[in-house]
């Protein structure tokens, strides 16, 4: 399918340094053919790709696109834009402040990839090209016309280095492929800002970041809505490359410059946006997925404090969640409960992250004057005696407080003030079932956890964590009181947990051992945590957030991996750390750590910070 | 050359002659080893003081027993009357400050923050403080800013307060070492070899600095390997020889001290341990400096 691409990929005996395109079409051709594909890709959404409904989606009809169509024709929109935009046509040219050509060629291959891959799952799951439409034919040929033409693009050649003659065939090849390897880099590349930002009154700044979180809210409500595994493929290189296109025009670096700038109205915006996201839904179907993912990304959020922040890798963790769960369903009144006790949800809060703060500080004091990898044994082992202990308190190993294996059942709904979280409420006309009603509880601890982090993280306590972590020897040299400090953030982290469990335990109606285990299939479990901290950008409000998302919904919409799950995870994480070690959204700091020869400014702003 | 040092040795702000460091007897044993053996040592307020000594002569090892990062087998250290606590931390609170022989600078943190670190002790601001965000936790954090600010600009590198500190130069990284450990607002700083690696423009710079450092009213104890620096900075310098003190006096006398040039130019004295144990003590401070760090290298 992509041999074409390939072959034009391998260039060989190319004049050093110079500045052509990777397909050898002249420029001004390419540009035409890139934007005229871009602008036939969303003509050919339009039409009937296949004449049965059995393919998901239905992509039957003239006249309206839809399912799989409707990603392919973002591609092309974004294609077309940008194209026009590198013609210079007026009103479209803030689109791509650090240059359109590699935005065109990442949005180009968007296109083409979600219109080829729909072409063959058309093909494979209905038996043969035969089941394709014109439309679908235009939308393949078009696509890849379009990436033909923005391939040819020129971009800055890197000069090959010279090679050593005496080299062994494999070592040439590798030199080789080490060539092919950076002229794609460089094919990809993104130019330098042309202007500076142009000065905007603060009401634009503000409505840019708006809607550029409506944006968000947009992917991200679509995201969660696919139905079907084709549909969450098709969403997945879409967004992907799209997001690559508007970071390589240049358009992520503005939008965070004027977040940084305004920090608190991105923040109410956030949370505006996720708050929308129960009201756009008209059945509790996705409420579920999200605040499952709310669950596991403020959780994702209260480890960070730990790893991120203070550096202290914590195997651990998802017993701390545990606790609290444990200790909200105690007192929840729930039948299964040894304490015939019924605290209202602020005192059931309070208490499960009480009482995980105590844990937490009863595990950390006598393990924080450990460093390094004894810390992450400790915890590992930790989270397990939890899950074990948890286990045996079944009255018949251990005491008849946690019901064992059975875990603690029925546990009743919430009732906040009268407002009972287990019926549908109808609000301004929408309706707000239970699950959507514990989403917009849930997000109230992420705005509490979300607030704890950026304000210890932005303070004496804050920098001693750092500091702490940079070098410990210094550190205690600079009068910080490492253990103490290391235990402030332990016991913060796990109270923080133990909140978000005390809500989990309502939600999920029933804790059992088996949800905090150290790795699972399900997030959240200790090894997802830290990999969505990791996936995510360590010591960032925003990275962990978006791991958990991406952690949760990838097994829970890609059925078919099944058993090859973790297996894929594992892989992708490994792919991950090789090419972009500080993760998808980089702490500045961790940027410059990672990548000191490449571009980055050398100058960390506190808003960067 | 040593003029310069003496006509300024009266300090404002401070009472010369008062004894700021008083060490008494400190020997530091590495199992059978001694590094360093019985060693007296005084520093007053308002004056600097160098040590020197050849290569594995156990400067670094009596350097780390008053800074708390090891405990003296024998004998005490007094700062301002008061035996030092054992823990490096409450050293640095007590108002004794140090810099490291390798550059420790928290590397990926900025300048300004790296100052702001050094204010730890100072400021009592602790996790409740920061999530409130009272008005008591803004005017201490506004001061902080403003103490290093001012701290940045003595040091001349103000203008980099938004720079990471790795980005910095080799000289400007041991400014702002130096900056970092003055924020703790100490009584005593102590200096491990804040010349190593500079160049003669850089080392006259950075005696500059440390008279300055000395005006302030701080008392200044050195470390350094660079003779020319040393005798022109000290009021007074002691040389250690395989973990004895073997002389203390003015750079006149220690210059002319035949025992100090024959230890330096390797001629034997009287009664001189053989080669074999310096290279033993050698080792034994390597491995005691390799543990630590190799704690904190995860």
């Amino acid at each position: 399918m992509t041999t074409q691409t390939d072959t034009a990929l391998t260039p060989a005996g190319e004049p050093t340094g110079s500045t052509t395109g990777l397909v050898g079409i002249p420029p001004h051709i390419g540009r035409g053919l890139a934007t005229g594909g871009g602008i036939l890709t969303i003509a050919s959404t339009f039409l009937a790709w296949t004449w049965t409904d059995a393919f998901p989606g239905d992509l039957t009809f003239y006249g309206y696109p839809g399912g799989l169509q409707i990603l392919v024709l973002i591609g092309g929109l974004l294609t077309t834009l940008f194209g026009l935009s590198s013609y210079g046509v007026k009103g479209l040219r803030w689109l791509t402040p650090a240059g359109a050509d590699s935005a065109i060629k990442l949005s180009a291959l968007a296109a083409f990839a979600t219109a080829w891959y729909t072409v063959v799952a058309i093909a494979a799951e209905l038996g043969g090209l035969a089941n394709l439409e014109p439309g679908g034919w235009v939308a393949a040929v078009a696509t890849l016309a379009a990436l033909l033409g923005a391939l040819s693009l020129p971009f800055q050649r890197p000069a090959p280095e010279p090679h050593d003659p005496d080299d062994t065939g494999w070592e040439q090849f590798r030199h080789k492929a080490r060539h092919t390897g950076s002229v794609i880099k460089a094919a990809f590349a993104s130019g330098t800002t042309k202007a500076p930002a142009r000065k905007l009154p603060a009401y634009a700044e503000i409505l840019i970041i708006i809607a550029a979180l409506s944006l968000g809210l947009i992917v991200f409500t679509y995201g969660i809505g696919t139905e079907y595994d084709e549909q969450f493929i098709g969403f997945l290189i879409t967004a992907g490359f799209g997001f690559a296109a508007a970071a390589k025009a240049g358009l992520v670096n503005r939008v965070s410059a004027l977040t940084a700038k305004h920090r608190n109205i991105t923040m109410i915006g956030a949370f505006v946006a996720a708050a929308a996201f129960p009201f756009t839904q008209s059945d509790d179907q996705y409420a579920t997925i999200g605040v499952y993912i709310l669950i596991f990304a403020t959780v994702a959020l209260g480890l960070n404090i730990v790893v991120g922040l203070a550096g202290l890798l914590d195997l651990g963790y998802v017993a701390f969640l545990g606790v609290g769960a444990y200790t909200a369903a105690m007192v929840s009144g729930s039948p299964s409960s040894p304490f015939d006790i019924h605290l209202p949800f602020w005192g059931a809060a309070l208490l499960g992250a009480a009482v995980a703060m105590v844990f937490g500080v009863i595990i950390g004091a006598p393990t924080l004057r450990l460093r390094g990898d004894y810390l992450a044994i400790v915890t590992l082992g930790f989270g397990e005696i939890f899950r074990i202990t948890v286990l045996n308190m079944d009255g018949t190993s251990g005491p008849d407080i946690t019901n064992g294996s059975n875990g603690i059942s029925s546990i009743p709904n919430l009732n906040i003030l009268g407002f009972d979280f287990g019926q549908e409420h109808t609000i301004a006309g929408f309706t707000i079932a239970r699950f959507a009603n514990y989403f917009l509880l849930m997000l109230l601890i992420t705005l509490i956890v979300v607030v704890v982090f950026r304000r210890s993280g932005d303070s004496r306590i804050g920098r001693a964590w750092v500091a702490i972590r940079e070098d410990e020897t210094a550190a205690l040299a600079m009068g910080i009181n490492g253990f103490r400090v290391k235990l402030i953030a332990f016991a913060l982290g796990a109270a923080l947990a133990g909140l978000a469990g005390s809500v989990q335990a309502h939600v999920t109606y029933t804790v059992t051992p088996e949800q905090y285990q150290f790795a699972h299939v399900v997030p959240p479990n200790s090894a997802f945590l830290l990999a969505a901290v990791v996936l995510g950008g360590m010591g960032t409000i925003s990275g962990p957030l978006v791991g958990a998302a991406l952690l949760y919904l990838i097994p829970a919409k890609l059925q078919f991996l099944g058993d090859y799950q973790l297996l894929a995870f594992g892989l992708a994480l490994v792919l991950l750390m090789r090419f972009r070690p500080e993760g998808l959204i980089p702490n500045r700091r961790r940027q410059l750590e990672f990548h000191e020869e490449a571009e980055a400014p050398t100058v960390l702003s506190k808003a960067g910070a | 050359m040593t003029t310069d040092t003496t006509t300024k040795s009266a300090a404002p702000g401070a009472t010369p002659g008062e004894a700021v460091l008083d060490a008494r007897g400190v020997t530091m044993r590495f199992g059978g080893l001694t590094a360093v053996r019985n060693v007296d040592l005084t520093v007053n307020s308002g004056e600097i003081v160098g040590l020197i000594g050849p290569n594995g002569a156990g400067k670094t090892t009596f350097f780390n027993c008053l800074t708390g990062l090891y405990i003296p087998t024998e004998g005490e250290v007094r700062y301002k009357g008061t035996v030092l606590p054992s823990q490096s931390f409450k050293v640095t609170a007590a108002g004794v400050a140090r810099t490291f022989q390798n550059i420790r600078l928290f590397s990926n943190m900025t300048v300004l923050e790296n100052v702001l670190v050094g204010r730890h002790t100072r400021t009592k601001e602790g996790l409740w403080s920061a999530l409130l965000r009272g008005p008591g936790f803004k005017k201490a954090e506004k001061e902080s800013e403003e103490r290093a600010m001012e701290l940045l600009e003595f040091i001349g590198l103000a203008a980099k307060r938004d720079h990471l500190a790795r980005n910095l130069p080799y000289g400007e990284q041991r400014k702002l070492e130096i900056a970092r450990a003055l924020a703790s607002e100490p009584g005593l700083l102590l200096l491990d070899e804040p010349t190593a690696g500079m160049n003669p423009q850089e080392t006259r710079a950075t005696e500059e600095l440390v008279f300055a450092i000395r005006d302030m009213g701080i008392a200044v104890l050195v470390i350094e390997h660079d003779m020319r620096f040393i005798f022109n900075l000290c009021d007074r310098v002691a040389v250690l020889v395989q973990g004895e003190k073997l002389v203390e006096g003015d750079s006149a006398t220690v210059q002319g001290d035949e025992r100090v040039v024959a230890a330096y130019l390797g001629e034997p004295y009287e009664d001189a341990p053989g080669q074999a144990e310096v290279t033993e003590v050698e080792a034994a401070e390597a491995q005691a400096d390799a543990a630590p760090r190799k704690e904190t290298d995860r």
